[in-house]
């Protein structure tokens, strides 16, 4: 076959994703992206999914990329289609989500009249993307589109926008295979590894010396593929050292892991932020110090050496700043380590590690998930523990909203494997968990895909109700119904003296109404003795459901590191009052 | 020690001014994805200079002047080497020696009173007039910052000036920072 080959720019459009293996698009048609939407009705590789808002549509991508590893495709229009997926391309940014997101964009000649829907998509799109591209000649498109592909999945996967003018999808140009295409060396956004053989070595010396290691374990070990779960779990195991995972890592090591403390940062274990703070040697592998981890910076594990194995070397010395970098991608670093550790037949000291377990065993005392449930009313935290006990056993996959359900959903369900846990992390973009679900059902047609929701974030996307059901698609909506902005109220509470500016949603719908109304099922849980039937009801029903599970009102979501404050300032419960200066000072940051 | 790129820089260091090369890939955006990078996450620019260096490679050199701690500018640097186009970038100042120039063009208010004592200092200063069609008087002065920057304190004492300034354009002594 020749090695080019003339088709219309929106052929080639369609040939290069077929050309990369895609075989969903998110998207949602308008004026200025009508020629591909043309050849996609021509063809059956692609399957479409048409969502009802587009911000929709890159939220499902993303949850498809990650439930896969694959990329998440997006096709919109120009104007307001571009400028709605904004929220999801930052959100894409922040979390290392690969997608390919294909904008239409006005004709080249009214390009810059203030066309109808015409918007700078680029300009808009550049600092919440890994790269974009206006493509003005058509037989530049199958280049840019490889290469795209590649720079959203190299190094730190991220987001990469493809804007195309009207004009260049009616035009002939030549397509170019993905195998054909050369791409510079310096645009593939391939981690610069430095020295990383003597970086390794010292970083397996540090860990064998230490009396008080952690592993601290992000989303990046994720991203990485499902082989790097497998090592860290190894090499845990190998150390007998005490792990904890970031919102993004959940699942890295499964929670029922022995060696495995669970989540850490503001709303993490206790256990597992005072054996970060108390810790000698730090081991932090794919994750970059967020806020939320870290809390007050200058209190950060003060007595610790810091070893950070990153893939994008930006996160070194951020904002912590580490003993032994090392830039690479887990896998790959990890594989070495094991290696190096096995040859010099290594071992933390016994007694040393001991008397370490004896003290975060004395920390896991304190039972820091403790809360008291109620007969009368639904304990959020209890209706988590169910919807895990009862779900446990399937191929399950967790999406959330953001707000306190997110945080509830982190706390009391227990993850076990990697990619199952789909929250929107370092955005924090309430309408994410729905379209998300979505995303991860079309993947994974056979699982049970569940979106555990709060009252107020539901709304934020609830259009695309119309798509689940449009598609058969069987996810569940599990919200925990306070009424309440929950999150945004607990702040009040403890930072704002209990004055609910606006938190109060007044005038919600009736959830099991609106679910009948877009033909799917509509269940409800009034009191603790519903609970269980409800859940047991949502998964066997075979259609798109919304659980509406009516909990505590004024719950809050404990433990907490109020903002400002340390790892080991960690407030338990309502009753234990956070020192007034500390709550100040905290009260300015996010 | 063999001390990597990103190894920690020294937590001592104080803020001051540093010289950026970067070679980039001159493509439609590239400059708004730099400066853009800048602002976005709340650097300083103090002068910016970009011109392409090789047409038949499509290559632009882009120097920027900016103030900050090591630590800052190594931020800096590590992020501009996430920019896709972006081939190098170098801290003049961490390279060891470079030199540095700028060019100044300034237009003078001459009249019989003053015109002795400007000739005087524009000799001084190596700055050349450049004929114009209007017979405006255009002194051309290139050099390093400092000089252009005493060259212009002498002259305003005297008289009336307009100014432009190209901001430093700079290159390593040592060695080809061209890569590839």
């Amino acid at each position: 076959m020749a090695m080019k080959q003339e088709m219309t720019g929106a052929e080639i459009v369609l040939q290069s994703l077929v050309d990369q293996s895609v075989e969903v698009v998110f998207g949602y048609p308008g004026g200025a992206v009508l020629p591909i939407y043309d050849t996609l009705f021509k063809q059956n590789s692609i399957k479409h999914v048409l969502v009802r808002q587009e911000g929709g549509a890159i939220h499902a991508a993303e949850g498809y990329a990650r439930s896969t590893g694959k990329v998440g495709v997006v096709l919109v229009t120009s104007g307001p289609g571009a400028t709605n997926v904004v929220t999801g391309l930052t959100d894409a940014l922040m979390d290392s989500i690969p997608i390919v997101c294909i904008t239409g964009q006005v004709p080249q000649h009214l390009i810059g009249s203030d066309a109808f829907q015409e918007c700078d998509t680029t300009g808009i799109t550049r600092p919440c993307t890994k790269h974009n591209y206006l493509v003005k000649d058509p037989n530049k498109l199958s280049p840019v589109f490889h290469e795209a592909f590649v720079i959203a999945q190299n190094g730190r996967p991220g987001p990469v926008l493809v804007d195309i003018p009207k004009d260049v999808q009616f035009a002939n140009g030549n397509y170019t295979k993905k195998e054909n295409i050369i791409i510079p060396s310096h645009r593939l956004f391939e981690p610069r590894i430095f020295n990383n053989n003597e970086k390794i070595n010292e970083v397996v010396d540090l860990i064998s010396k230490a009396k008080k290691p952690i592993f601290y374990i992000g989303g990046g070990c994720i991203n990485s593929g499902p082989k790097a779960s497998e090592l860290v779990t190894q090499f845990v195991e190998m150390t007998g050292a005490p792990a904890t995972m970031t919102l993004m890592g959940l699942g890295v090591l499964g929670s029922s892991h022995q060696n495995s403390l669970g989540m850490l940062g503001m709303h993490g274990m206790y256990e597992a932020n005072m054996a970060m703070h108390d810790c000698d040697i730090m081991i932090n592998i794919g994750a970059r110090f967020d806020d939320r981890v870290t809390g007050r910076l200058d209190a950060f594990s003060p007595n610790s050496k810091k070893i950070h194995i990153d893939i994008d070397e930006s996160n070194i010395n951020k904002t912590i700043n580490v003993d032994v970098p090392v830039v690479g991608d887990v896998t790959n670093v990890l594989t070495e380590i094991i290696k190096i550790w096995k040859k010099k037949n290594l071992k933390i000291n016994q007694t040393d590690i001991k008397l370490w377990w004896d003290q975060i065993n004395n920390w896991k005392k304190i039972d820091c998930l403790h809360f008291i449930n109620n007969e009368k009313e639904i304990k959020p935290q209890y209706a988590i523990q169910r919807l895990y006990e009862l779900t446990k056993n399937k191929k399950t996959f967790i999406t959330t909203e953001v707000g306190q359900h997110q945080m509830w959903a982190a706390q009391y369900y227990k993850f076990e494997k990697p990619n199952r846990w789909l929250t929107s992390g370092g955005l924090g973009t309430m309408g994410y968990g729905f379209p998300a679900a979505i995303g991860a059902q079309i993947a994974n047609p056979d699982a049970l895909v569940v979106d555990i929701a709060g009252d107020a974030s539901i709304l934020m996307n609830i259009q695309e109700m119309s798509t689940a059901v449009q598609y058969r698609l069987p996810v569940k909506i599990f919200i925990l119904n306070n009424e309440y902005m929950g999150m945004v109220r607990q702040w009040q509470e403890l930072l704002h003296g209990g004055r609910y500016s606006e938190s109060y949603t007044d005038s919600l719908p009736d959830f099991v109404k609106l679910a009948e109304s877009y033909k799917a099922v509509g269940l409800r849980a009034k009191k603790p003795e519903d609970l269980d039937n409800v859940i047991n009801e949502m998964i066997n029903t075979d259609k798109t459901v919304i659980a509406d599970i009516w909990i505590s009102k004024e719950e809050n979501c404990f433990p907490m590191i109020q903002s400002g404050s340390a790892h080991n300032e960690m407030v338990l419960s309502k009753d234990q009052k956070q020192d007034r200066e500390a709550a100040e000072k905290g009260k300015v940051l996010v | 020690m063999n001390k990597s790129v990103y190894d920690s820089p020294d937590n001592t260091s104080v803020s001051r001014r540093h010289i950026l090369t970067v070679l980039v890939d001159n493509e439609p955006g590239v400059l708004a994805r730099v400066i853009g990078m800048f602002s976005g996450r709340g650097y300083n620019i103090e002068s910016l200079n970009v011109a392409e260096v090789s047409n038949d490679e499509h290559l632009s050199r882009i120097t920027i002047v900016t103030e900050g701690t090591l630590e800052v500018v190594s931020q800096i640097e590590k992020q501009l080497l996430r920019i896709v186009p972006v081939h190098s970038v170098y801290n003049l100042d961490e390279e060891g020696s470079a030199v540095e120039a700028e060019v100044a063009l300034v237009n003078i208010d001459l009249n019989e009173k003053n015109k002795k004592k400007i000739y005087e200092i524009c000799d001084f200063y190596r700055a050349r007039k450049i004929e114009n069609e209007n017979n405006s008087i255009i002194f051309e002065i290139a050099g390093a910052s400092n000089r252009i920057n005493r060259f212009i304190k002498e002259i305003n004492q005297i008289t009336r000036i307009d100014i432009v300034r190209s901001g430093p354009v700079a290159i390593s002594t040592h060695k080809n920072t061209k890569e590839e």
